[in-house]
């Protein structure tokens, strides 16, 4: 244990965070770790707080209460520009791609260092390629005449065109065929073979059995359960009773 | 997402096969052919190949300097969705800025079409200067505490307006300036029978050299890409890391600043200035802004040249007509296009 009383090796820590959307009191008191180099799955029904969860740690809303520590610094003041500074990348549930740019314009947005795609890591860019070859094709079209699959592809190539410390993603699999799903689940593989650290919100039993080393299931703005991925994965009266219903639809 | 996703299904197949399963970039050519209509329609309606000529160009020099004016306001709505009723302060700021430029540089403007053009080029940067400068506090003072509140912007951005026309009263009194071309840019060199004031092209040729400066920075530096990904999702881009409001503030001030050019080319076109021309080239560039598509550049340049051509057209063919041509213009465009000519997709 660090003297903050964090394990050894966790990148986020949120303690006791509360989020308040104008009069509505979405989470309460949520407790989080993710550990770093690894994938931790932010599972739970529609309304559960996940979304708000990783716009409270992006800064995008204010948490009212608690703490949260990235690194073991506090961020839980700090304007989402500069978090995002910290090596946090974001990728929202409507996938915020900038319709109006190319494919291209938007990766080199991303980019925090590249003031032109002559200054993209052209390794970098050729493995995120090789990830989603569909947007090697579509690199000087209009971000937004691409499929939703491509898009979500887009959004994650914009969170990986330069090394990230965490990554957060919200619901990638949402509304996407099946074959797109696993496009999505191998690029995401070969990001956790890469130690990358990511939270990733999912509805999508099978990505997150997929995917996840841990799990954290929310509920009612809170975190009720959090422990191994597999452990949740083998026990299906956990998962009946943390899921409920919804699960079976999934499997 | 306004933009529709198809679904699962040809999602699928578009990701598998193929390349044609997404249409080409086109460009929307339909607002560029209506500005040429216009052009084409008025001929046979003037009738005389020599007068449409000098009113063609007296249409375009005026839009020209309507979209230097308006430029700024579309993308500070666009970029900050910050109602500005006060940038046609900085407009009678510039005018006014300029006629003492212009005063104390009389004797040497004089001195030939370098000199002269020399003379008005220090009056437009020196009220740029001044304009961009009080803009930088407008935005501090003023808008800043109002982000987001639409009723409070349009009142305290009216106001400021009020009292910066006040104070352009106090500085340089109530009445109307003079404010005369130097002798070597007066008066019109002819095309045939067509005269055209020789004013005209140049305040043209500034007009254009902005449009093409604000579309290249637009289209091929990063600043440029930051503004146009801040028109349409603000909150991504501070996701990825950039600091908008810094970036708004400077786009204020740009904007301040070309409002002053423009104020100076408006002044010099109309020859005279009155602390009353900021609220009377207000509404000019609200409906160019409104029929452009707010926030856009291209349908704002567009806007203001269908503006500029009306007015003049109208104002040969039909006096009477020309004080009703704007709005008719702007509501004829909104039936056809409400979101205006160029809609900014994600508003």
């Amino acid at each position: 244990m660090s003297p903050t009383g964090r394990p050894e090796g966790t990148l986020l820590e949120l303690q006791g965070v509360h989020t308040h959307i104008g009069a509505y009191h979405i989470l309460h008191g949520v407790d989080l770790l993710v550990p770093e180099g690894e994938v931790t799955m932010l599972l739970g029904r529609n309304g559960a707080g996940k979304t708000t969860t990783l716009r409270t740690i992006m800064g995008l809303w204010q948490a009212s209460q608690g703490r949260i520590h990235f690194r073991g610094q506090p961020i839980q003041a700090e304007p989402t520009p500069q978090i995002a500074g910290r090596g946090i990348a974001y990728v929202p549930e409507n996938m915020g791609i900038f319709t109006d740019l190319t494919v291209k314009e938007n990766v080199v947005l991303a980019a925090r260092q590249a003031r032109h795609e002559g200054e993209l890591d052209q390794t970098r860019l050729e493995w995120i390629f090789g990830l989603f070859p569909a947007l090697r094709k579509f690199w000087l079209y209009p971000a937004g005449k691409l499929s939703g699959g491509q898009k979500q592809m887009l959004a994650v190539a914009r969170a990986i065109c330069e090394p990230r410390a965490l990554l957060l993603i919200d619901e990638p699999s949402k509304g996407l065929a099946p074959s797109i799903i696993q496009n999505l689940i191998s690029a995401f593989r070969e990001l956790k073979a890469q130690q990358t650290t990511i939270l990733l919100v999912e509805q999508n039993f099978l990505m997150a059995k997929a995917l996840g080393d841990h799990v954290a299931v929310m509920d009612d703005g809170r975190v009720v359960h959090s422990g191994a991925m597999a452990e949740l994965a083998a026990d299906e009266a956990l998962q009946q009773r943390l899921l409920g219903l919804s699960l079976g639809a999934h499997q | 997402m306004s933009t529709a996703s198809p679904t699962g299904s040809t999602t699928a197949a578009a990701t598998a096969a193929a390349p044609a399963a997404i249409p080409k970039a086109s460009f929307d050519w339909k607002p560029v052919l209506l500005l040429a209509v216009v052009m084409a329609a008025a001929l046979p309606a003037i009738g005389s190949p020599s007068s449409w000529l000098t009113l063609t160009v007296a249409g375009l020099a005026m839009g020209l300097i309507v979209f230097v004016i308006a430029s700024g306001l579309t993308l500070v709505f666009g970029l900050m969705d910050v109602l500005n009723f006060g940038h046609g302060v900085f407009i009678a700021l510039g005018a006014f800025v300029a006629t003492t430029v212009m005063a104390g540089m009389a004797g040497f403007a004089d001195g030939g079409v370098g000199p002269a053009l020399l003379a008005i080029f220090c009056a437009m940067l020196v009220a740029m200067a001044v304009a961009g400068a009080i803009g930088w506090a407008f935005e501090r003072v003023i808008v800043r505490p109002v982000y987001g509140l639409h009723l409070k912007q349009i009142l305290i951005t009216m106001g400021g307006m009020i009292v910066g026309e006040e104070i352009i009263k106090v500085l340089w009194g109530p009445l109307q300036i003079a404010l005369p071309l130097p002798a070597p840019l007066r008066g019109a060199f002819y095309l045939g029978d067509a005269a055209i004031e020789k004013y005209r092209l140049v305040a043209a040729a500034i007009g254009l050299a902005v449009f093409v400066l604000l579309v290249w920075t637009l289209a091929r530096t990063k600043v440029g890409l930051l503004i146009r990904a801040g028109v349409q999702d603000r909150e991504m881009v501070e996701s990825l890391g950039y600091r908008i409001r810094q970036l708004f503030v400077g786009v204020f001030v740009a904007g301040s600043a070309l409002a002053g050019l423009g104020g100076v080319l408006w002044g010099l076109y109309q020859q005279a200035v009155t602390p009353q021309i900021g609220a009377q080239v207000n509404v000019l560039i609200f409906i160019v802004i409104i029929i452009g598509g707010l926030g856009s550049t291209l349908g704002c340049f567009i806007g203001a040249l269908l503006v500029g051509l009306m007015a003049n057209y109208t104002g040969f063919l039909a006096p009477k007509v020309a004080l009703f041509s704007n709005i008719g213009l702007m509501v004829a465009i909104l039936l056809w296009r409400p979101q205006g000519l160029y809609p900014v997709t994600n508003r």
